[in-house]
């Protein structure tokens, strides 16, 4: 079972600090830009839950994004509520059902049919957005800035993410927050059957679980949290289009999965960092930036197959001195089992 | 015939135009080693297939404890008390020993759809792993990579995660396949261990074993029954000179 040691623990709880002190002295384009890559480690983390975990490839993740991006802008374009109390109940139950709608066919099939299949529901998700007149379009529609989504108490406004600054905190807190929720559903008797359904489908079935239950439930839980994704890319840009649900999305977050190191949490967080600057700084280089991007994902792929998580772990290993009882069986404590 | 724990009538199963088993009716009795010998091919190892609902039957029966389980699913069966263990070990290779057996040990909480306390809070999922640890005698394994242990342990094992989940009764589909002689006498032992508490019905090429541990034996050939009896009349019968035992002695099969 995967686990993930100590010092990386240590070296999230910096990083997670060093994304909260980063807004007070950083460019303001950065700060941007960071909060753009935290909606985005969301979104992939999710994805990671299915891809990495239950071994359950979707190449159609970003339906439920574009699901969730897309009631967040209809109520606030449609119905003029701003009201994040309305918003998000909403948009998780919009996003849990699109899940469980497409999940409840998907898991039915494995391997490349899955793929095919979950692909072929985004694909049917996007034209619906980009067709349906209702929908804005192939287009897609600007939210005003000032509608919004906002968590009011009384006439106190406490949230209001169209300020930048209090959606960065807003997306940094989510981030956290995803993050310890994934952790201690990987941790649960859930997890567990997840995860060994990955290693070996067919045993947990003889072992009498009842495997597509647990498949569906993980592709609505992950279903759900790119949905929450998809509120807060719309939050962030205050822009929703088709392109939220293209299958270039789906891509994206595959290749962040992939790239940052799929079955770690923390892997995909570092993907979207990775990816994301590299593309700021090659396409600041040369217009071929897209060539290069291609290239480093393949050499990362070739050389890691781990992803970067994998080589953040073995650094991090080394930082520990070795154990000495290395390499003779005996008996640990229960804790040494825990995920 | 209330000690009858399994029942299984005019089962059959074709692949294509292969009858893999062919009209099996047989009936398992509760608290017997029940051992079901036969040439390779002879439908030993689908009948287990049908009989823990990894496969579903192309005609025939199933009953458990007088219930009819014939469209029953592998997990399902698994919950009403039938373990199973399997040919080609089919474990979970990155994990320990223990979380091997632990999530056996878990199946058999009311439900695992629980997502928000530890796993390790359910100490009687522990406790049930840990015996099953200890009855298939990986104690000192406890956290070992299972793809890291010997060959023979890793049969063990297979076992082992069976007996996690406290079956009643335990279908073995030849548990010392491919293990040298003193691993097989290990199992035997365990086996001989498990007799006393569970009923068996055991797939197995290694006669010595099947003859120190079976109550009952069904000899099958071409997906047929040929003949059921004890190891005394079976070691008697024609028949099953001719077609199997027979075979042996002539060159091996």
């Amino acid at each position: 079972m995967p686990r993930t040691p100590l010092p990386i623990y240590v070296l999230l709880a910096l990083g997670a600090v060093a994304l909260a002190v980063y807004p007070l002295f950083g460019d303001v384009f950065y700060v941007r830009l960071v909060a753009k890559v935290m909606v985005l480690a969301i979104f992939a983390m999710s994805l990671d839950l299915l891809v990495g975990y239950a071994g359950l490839v979707s190449f159609g993740h970003a339906a439920f994004f574009g699901v969730g991006a897309y009631a967040t802008a209809a109520l606030i374009a449609k119905a003029g509520i701003a009201d994040m109390a309305i918003i998000l109940p909403v948009v998780l139950v919009a996003a849990a059902v699109a899940a469980l709608v497409i999940g409840w066919f998907s898991i039915r099939t494995s391997g490349i049919y899955f793929i095919m299949i979950t692909l072929a529901f985004a694909q049917m998700l996007y034209f619906f957005f980009h067709d349906l007149p209702f929908w804005w379009g192939a287009d897609g529609v600007n939210l005003p800035r000032r509608g919004l989504p906002r968590l009011a108490f009384g006439d106190t406004v406490i949230l209001d993410l169209s300020d930048r600054t209090v959606f960065y905190y807003v997306a940094l807190a989510c981030l956290v927050l995803a993050f310890a929720l994934l952790t201690i559903i990987l941790r649960s008797p859930f997890g567990r059957v997840i995860v060994g359904i990955r290693v070996n489908e067919n045993r947990v079935r003889a072992l009498g679980y009842n495997v597509q239950n647990y498949k569906l439930v993980a592709f609505v839980i992950a279903g759900t949290l790119a949905g929450f994704a998809g509120f807060l890319e719309a939050s962030r840009t205050a822009f929703v289009a088709p392109a939220h649900l293209s299958w270039h999305e789906s891509g994206l977050v595959l290749v962040i999965v992939l790239l940052g190191g799929m079955g770690t949490l923390y892997g995909p967080i570092l993907g979207a960092f990775v990816l994301v600057m590299l593309e700021d700084w090659v396409s600041g280089i040369t217009e071929f930036w897209l060539l290069v991007m291609g290239l480093f994902v393949i050499l990362v792929v070739l050389f890691l197959p781990n992803g970067i998580a994998g080589l953040v772990s073995t650094l991090a290993q080394r930082l520990r001195p070795p154990k000495p009882d290395v390499g003779k069986p005996v008996e640990r404590e229960v804790e040494a089992a825990d995920v | 015939m209330s000690d009858v724990i399994l029942e299984t009538d005019g089962l059959s199963r074709t692949f294509g135009a292969l009858v893999a088993v062919d009209g099996v009716t047989l009936s398992f009795r509760r608290g017997q080693v029940h051992a079901i010998i036969g040439p390779n091919g002879a439908g030993k190892t689908t009948l287990i297939n049908l009989l823990s609902g990894e496969l579903p039957p192309s005609a025939g029966t199933i009953k458990l404890r007088g219930r009819d389980i014939t469209r029953a699913k592998a997990d399902e069966v698994s919950l009403l008390g039938v373990g199973r263990s399997f040919q080609k070990t089919n474990i979970f290779q990155s994990f320990t020993c223990f979380e091997n057996c632990w999530l056996g040990a878990q199946s058999r909480l009311p439900t695992s759809m629980r997502f928000f306390r530890p796993a390790s809070v359910y100490r009687e999922v522990e406790a049930r792993a840990r015996r099953a640890i200890e009855l298939c005698g990986l104690t000192h394994r406890c956290d070992t990579p299972a793809g890291a242990m010997s060959y023979g342990e890793q049969r063990q094992l297979e076992i082992g995660m069976m007996l996690a989940t406290e079956p009643e009764l335990l279908l073995l589909d030849e548990p010392l396949a491919g293990m040298g002689s003193e691993e097989a006498v290990q199992v035997v032992e365990l086996l001989k261990r498990l007799a006393a508490d569970h009923t068996l019905i055991l797939i197995e090429h290694d006669m010595d074993a099947v003859f120190a541990v079976a109550d009952l034996l069904t000899v099958m050939v071409n997906g047929r029954v040929l003949e059921t009896g004890t190891v005394e009349q079976i070691r008697a019968s024609k028949a099953v000179r001719e077609a199997y035992l027979g075979d042996e002695e002539g060159g091996g099969h």
